[in-house]
């Protein structure tokens, strides 16, 4: 009874306690950067399941292993939790050596400071920061302060539909969002559905509801990182892509649960959408369910007519290592080796990723028209999230209130504009409060 | 009992030493200390460290900017109480309505499991042929591992391929649309539907434990006086369980009220607003923002208002039962 009672008190504390069971002692003792050192790596969940990702990276980290004698331990951790592990570990310092993060929380967690920045002597060490795309480097971290992350792979969002339900319907892939809409309405027949969305999903919902405000001109954060959700930009943008369910419904009700990508990229490879809204590294998920890489074809998620034409957040995944290592240079050593030519080849084509060094020919696929769309859209039809302290809690609370409108459309209501500018009011006040 | 005695003989000794000359102590005067450390050891780790870490922390201003070092977080004093116990802005706002969707759950979920265990109980009080199976069957829910038992309905509860949603709509053709289970309005019934399941046994467990030990004479004697089964029931066995229920009720009362796991794992990270419960609010309100001096005021909260609960609770029971 007593137990039950002070659970509540400490809650915070005991979730601590019980997390960091889980992940372990990682502290290390011993000499840094020769052999016989042991780092601890956090890999997300980039493959078609952690198996997979694990399968992927333990030869390359073999690799590693023998030429420099620092062995790995590997954890891969997914995205449901990544973030709360990340926390964790951050609170109690209890933590791996190096991590992989989303490359849009490189700000937030910059702020926390628990990582290392990269000065210029780090750089050298990984090989130079001018070995890295620059869109991609961008995003290590707040603008004018030594990034605390590196790029490891790159990410875009891109507009899948499958041909053979386009050209039964005549029809040819969207270029503007008015057309992609119309499409989806005339593909949407019994059970099949023009679209479909992780609408369950707040990662996925916040980075369209970047994206489509981002369409009409709008920013979540001033110039001086303050939020403003509730701009008439934002409140459209995100009111477009909810109508995808609520007006056009041309998206299944059920996409409300879906809460990650990956169902919707299933539903859409086992034919039961047309369309599917996708970060690149889909395809190893398609072709997990049996669909030919000759079946699909990707345009850039189109901007309604006369709106900016933005059509992804730059996507993609950073490496950090934490400042508290006792193992600063082996992990410089690991970055370095993660982010080589030979590695990044390598591991780009398990996952499907961009490339995110200057100069390099992707891998991910070996359709030379798809890999040029998905290098179109990275690299010029691409902005970054902001890059301020507070966008991981625009992320949790943006995407969850949309987690909750499209619940509600699913279930039968509606979801106003004033509706979704007292969601967003909700959520500035969050972030304000913790500001 | 004698180690009480112990302690107080070498207390007095120990004073007497003290005033006069230097005496050596009496053998073993530190054994009841060493044999009670352990359980004080724990008491602190385990109570009261943490409990008063919560409490500093809800005096902190605990973003994530300090959460690498706490020793650096600014105190903001009531400022974090404030923004909860305002219920005109959004954070107070949310955390109100949580408390009273969580009031109208803990007073289904209490009241319900109650009433089925006590059903349950009273019919496996005679013993029968099958008696032992029904017991055991019961208890099922209780015995299984939380989150199998939870995802098991989670499973079940989904919309398009779950066992409810088919059994209505499939087995017996209900008309209509499937409704969603986990999302919108019917999240509040779902979680009060796995919350039940996971708590009646125990109500039963409890209720049968107490109905043992019932003398059967008092039944007998009665039903020579012609008492009807129902008669029984509210003039024996209800006053006769009295304390059983007492403490039961409160028990019962604390764990729904503080659940936490149900939601979690019936939900995932993001919450129906239906079903909200406040546990996981604070939760949320924690981890969402890395707010965690707002998440802990919060807790501190809750932790008062079940403090006065239970404390109206047993001083109100304990004069009713002086008086009767």
């Amino acid at each position: 009874m007593k137990i039950r009672t002070f659970a509540a008190a400490a809650a915070i504390a005991a979730l601590a306690v019980t997390a960091t069971g889980c992940s372990g002692g990682t502290t290390n003792s011993g000499s840094t950067g020769g052999s016989g050192t042991t780092l601890t790596y956090w890999a997300s969940n980039q493959g078609t399941s952690l198996e997979n990702d694990k399968e992927v990276l333990t030869p390359e980290l073999k690799k590693f292993q023998d030429e420099t004698g620092i062995k790995v331990n590997l954890e891969v951790i997914g995205w449901n939790d990544l973030q709360t592990r990340i926390q964790t570990a951050v609170t109690s310092g209890q933590a791996p050596d190096v991590l992989n993060i989303g490359n849009t929380w490189a700000a937030s967690l910059q702020s926390t400071g628990a990582f290392m920045p990269f000065d210029s002597a780090a750089f050298t060490a990984i090989g130079g920061k001018d070995k890295f795309v620059k869109t991609a480097m961008d995003t290590g971290g707040v603008p004018g302060q030594d990034p605390t992350s590196v790029p490891l792979y790159g990410l875009a969002y891109g507009l899948y539909y499958n041909k053979a339900m386009f050209k039964d319907a005549g029809l040819t892939p969207p270029t503007t969002w008015e057309e992609m809409v119309t499409d989806a309405k005339k593909l949407t027949t019994g059970s099949v559905h023009g679209m479909t969305l992780a609408a369950g999903s707040y990662t996925e919902n916040s980075h369209f509801a970047f994206i489509n405000a981002a369409q009409n001109g709008a920013e979540f954060f001033d110039a001086s990182g303050k939020p403003t959700f509730t701009s008439d930009g934002v409140v459209n943008g995100i009111a477009r892509y909810l109508d995808l369910m609520q007006t056009d419904k041309v998206v299944d009700p059920g996409n409300a649960q879906y809460d990650n990508g990956t169902k919707a990229i299933n539903d859409f490879a086992n034919g039961k959408a047309a369309m599917v809204l996708s970060q690149n590294n889909a395809n190893s998920s398609i072709a997990s369910q049996g669909m030919k890489d000759n079946q699909f074809g990707v345009v850039a998620f189109p901007a309604p007519a006369g709106g900016k034409d933005i059509a992804t957040m730059v996507a993609g995944i950073n490496m950090s290592i934490f400042k508290n290592t006792k193992n600063k240079d082996a992990a410089l050593k690991f970055v370095k080796f993660m982010t080589s030519k030979d590695t990044q080849n390598t591991l780009d084509k398990s996952f499907a990723a961009l490339p995110v060094l200057a100069g390099v020919t992707p891998t991910f696929t070996t359709d030379s028209a798809l890999a040029k769309t998905f290098e179109d859209i990275y690299a010029n039809k691409s902005k970054p999230l902001p890059l301020v302290s507070a966008e991981d809690q625009f992320e949790s609370t943006v995407g969850k209130a949309m987690n909750q409108m499209f619940a509600t459309v699913a279930s039968g209501g509606t979801v106003s504009k004033a509706d979704i500018k007292a969601a967003l009011t909700t959520a500035q006040q969050a972030v304000e409060a913790a500001g | 009992m004698s180690a009480t005695t112990t302690t107080r003989k070498s207390g007095a000794a120990d004073k007497a030493a003290r005033g006069g000359k230097r005496k050596t102590r009496k053998a073993g005067w530190w054994l009841p200390y060493a044999l009670l450390a352990p359980a004080v050891v724990f008491e602190l780790v385990i109570h009261v460290i943490p409990m008063a870490t919560g409490i500093w922390m809800s005096f902190l201003k605990l973003t994530k900017m300090y959460i690498s070092n706490w020793g650096n977080a600014p105190v903001t004093g009531l400022k974090n109480y404030q923004i909860a116990l305002d219920f005109n802005s959004a954070i107070g706002a949310g955390l109100l309505k949580s408390f009273l969707i969580t009031a109208a759950f803990t007073i289904l979920v209490v009241g319900i499991s109650w009433g089925l265990g006590m059903a349950a109980a009273v019919a496996l009080q005679k013993s029968f042929f099958g008696r032992g199976f029904f017991r055991t069957l019961f208890l099922i829910p209780y015995a299984l591992p939380m989150y199998a038992g939870v995802i098991a309905w989670k499973f079940m509860l989904q919309k398009d391929n779950g066992a409810i949603n088919h059994f209505f709509f499939d087995n017996l053709g209900l008309p209509g649309a499937r409704p969603f289970w986990l999302i919108g309005d019917n999240a509040f019934w779902a979680v009060v539907i796995v919350a039940i399941w996971r708590l009646w046994p125990f109500a039963f467990l409890m209720l049968m434990a107490g109905l043992q030990s019932i003398p059967n004479d008092v039944y007998e004697a009665s039903a020579v006086d012609g008492a009807k089964p129902l008669r029984q029931w509210s003039s024996i066995t209800l006053p006769m369980l009295r304390p059983v229920n007492m403490v039961l009720l409160l028990v019962m009362f604390l764990w729904t009220f503080n659940d936490f796991n149900t939601p979690f794992v019936l939900f995932g990270g993001s919450q129906p607003p239906a079903g909200d419960l406040i546990s996981f609010h604070i939760y949320n309100a924690s981890f969402l923002t890395w707010n965690f001096g707002s998440g802990a005021a919060m807790s501190v909260l809750l932790l008062l208002f079940l403090l006065i609960v239970s404390g109206i609770y047993l001083l109100f029971m304990n004069r009713r039962k002086d008086r009767a």
